[in-house]
């Protein structure tokens, strides 16, 4: 399908996914008239496979495929100009992150580093209850590219030695901090 | 002024000395801060991707135990990420009655239950609002005379909840500034994406956008910044962006209540200006002497 056409009838599309990624406001995502204000906006566009404004009207067509498979999704870095300056006023950042865990549910992550931060992440969270930044870097180097902590080591030292970080010693086993709520999240995201 | 305070999970590993000089100064303004008791993180960008309901649970269970003992007082915040966090679940429960009661099913796990009281507000609005330039100016002891500062407030501070200021072009950093006796450096990236996020998992994408805000900044004598994020991200990589520039970027990276606690005479151990990658000057004998003598304190 193009993507491109000057005249499209959106009457007729696939909703789908417009209306899992934007829940109750997927006529406002109907709504975008590819102005194009998202992508001039967005400071990682320079880097994106698929531009946002392009994204969007793949979103209209239903195109669930190929908008997850792009690797546009994992470059957001939630700073929201695209969602302040949408003049159709779509929230488009948070659309992103609907994006990312759909991407995540079907197990279609264009970018591993990505799957793995967050994955990692929040593990890490729902062990200790907050974030212990050393252990999360070890734990997610170890799981992505163990090689690229290299790049990192530097940085670490000089960070241990004015006090920013301290070390601590991993909890392997025994009971999570937030064991219940992510239990009792899954469960009733289970339900719906 | 009281406040309850959420420091988040930075400001007790990599932002310390954030966290130490927020309450200096707030201190030294005579304020009450009481931190939140058994506070967990916000789920921090990763909890909304996990899923959806995970993301507005966790910032929830932290206002469900600051409407429990706030007693009306405001959710004080200084992490950027945390703010919008909490400002994004108390808005998307407000305006969905049944997720709200969904997540309130989720919290029953913590024996909590949010109403939707609890207002998170901005250590940024407040220093700006609650105490603004006339307190500021009463409580310098050294005025920062002659110190060229580039403000940086970055995404999240201001976008996409701004009560207090412009999500494009924010200025309430400037009176607070001027109070302090600093000369600004006005620059175009002010409100720009440092690129923090990204830092991790793509890392190029990430330098660039850290690159243009550290360029923009160029001919002050420091950045100053409001989210430990920002600090972190705009402190530590100044090495990698130099060699992506093929040129040497150096710039000091403050918070503003170390800046303001500079101002207010207050002492050292309070400020942790030591604890930064990038000092002032790097050739000199230590770290805080270079950056207090920039500073003209010493």
């Amino acid at each position: 399908m193009s993507v491109d056409s000057e005249i499209l009838d959106l009457t007729h599309v696939d909703r789908t996914l417009a209306q899992q990624v934007t829940p109750g406001r997927w006529e406002k995502m109907l709504s975008c008239i590819q102005c194009g204000t998202c992508t001039a906006s967005c400071p990682a566009a320079h880097a994106m496979d698929l531009s946002p404004r392009r994204m969007w009207r793949m979103v209209q067509l239903g195109m669930t495929e190929e908008v997850l498979q792009s690797k546009s999704i994992w470059l957001c870095s939630l700073c929201y100009n695209c969602h302040v300056r949408c003049p159709r006023g779509i929230p488009l950042t948070e659309t992103i992150t609907r994006l990312k865990e759909l991407a995540i549910e079907r197990g279609i992550v264009s970018a591993p580093q990505s799957g793995a931060f967050y994955r990692t992440f929040a593990e890490v969270m729902r062990r200790y209850g907050r974030m212990r930044e050393v252990e999360f870097m070890a734990r997610y180097f170890l799981a992505s590219n163990p090689l690229a902590a290299l790049g990192f080591a530097r940085l670490g030292l000089t960070m241990l030695a004015r006090g920013k970080i301290g070390l601590e010693l991993p909890r392997w086993g025994g009971k999570g901090r937030l064991d219940h709520l992510f239990r009792r999240v899954a469960e009733l995201e289970a339900k719906k | 002024m009281r406040y309850l305070f959420y420091p988040g999970c930075s400001q007790e590993g990599t932002a310390r000395e954030y966290r130490d000089s927020t309450l200096a100064v707030l201190r030294a303004f005579g304020a009450e801060v009481e931190e939140l008791e058994d506070w967990t993180c916000c789920g921090a960008s990763v909890a909304p991707v996990m899923s959806n309901l995970l993301g507005l649970a966790l910032p929830a269970r932290n206002l469900a135990l600051a409407e429990r003992q706030a007693d009306g007082r405001d959710v004080l915040t200084v992490c950027s990420a945390c703010y919008t966090n909490f400002r994004r679940t108390a808005a998307t429960l407000a305006a969905d009655r049944a997720l709200h009661d969904k997540v309130n099913q989720a919290l029953e796990v913590e024996n909590l239950t949010y109403r939707g009281t609890a207002t998170a507000r901005h250590l940024l609005d407040i220093l700006a609002n609650d105490f603004g330039p006339e307190a500021i100016r009463a409580r310098v002891q050294k005025p920062l005379d002659g110190l060229t500062v580039a403000p940086y407030y970055g995404c999240q501070t201001v976008r996409p909840y701004s009560p207090y200021d412009n999500p494009q072009r924010p200025t309430s950093m400037l009176p607070i500034l001027e109070a302090l006796g600093v000369k600004v450096h006005r620059h175009p990236r002010e409100a720009a994406c440092c690129g923090t996020s990204l830092l991790m998992t793509k890392p190029e994408v990430g330098l660039t956008m850290a690159g243009s805000v550290l360029a923009a900044c160029e001919g002050a004598d420091c950045i100053v910044t409001v989210c430990p994020m920002c600090h972190m991200n705009l402190d530590a990589y100044q090495d990698k962006v130099s060699r992506m520039l093929g040129r040497t970027v150096r710039i000091p990276v403050i918070h503003l209540p170390q800046l303001m606690g500079l101002a207010f005479g207050l002492p050292q151990q309070f400020l942790g200006l030591q604890r930064h990658i990038t000092p002032a000057n790097v050739t000199a004998k230590g770290a805080k002497e270079a950056l207090l003598a920039s500073f003209g304190l010493i």
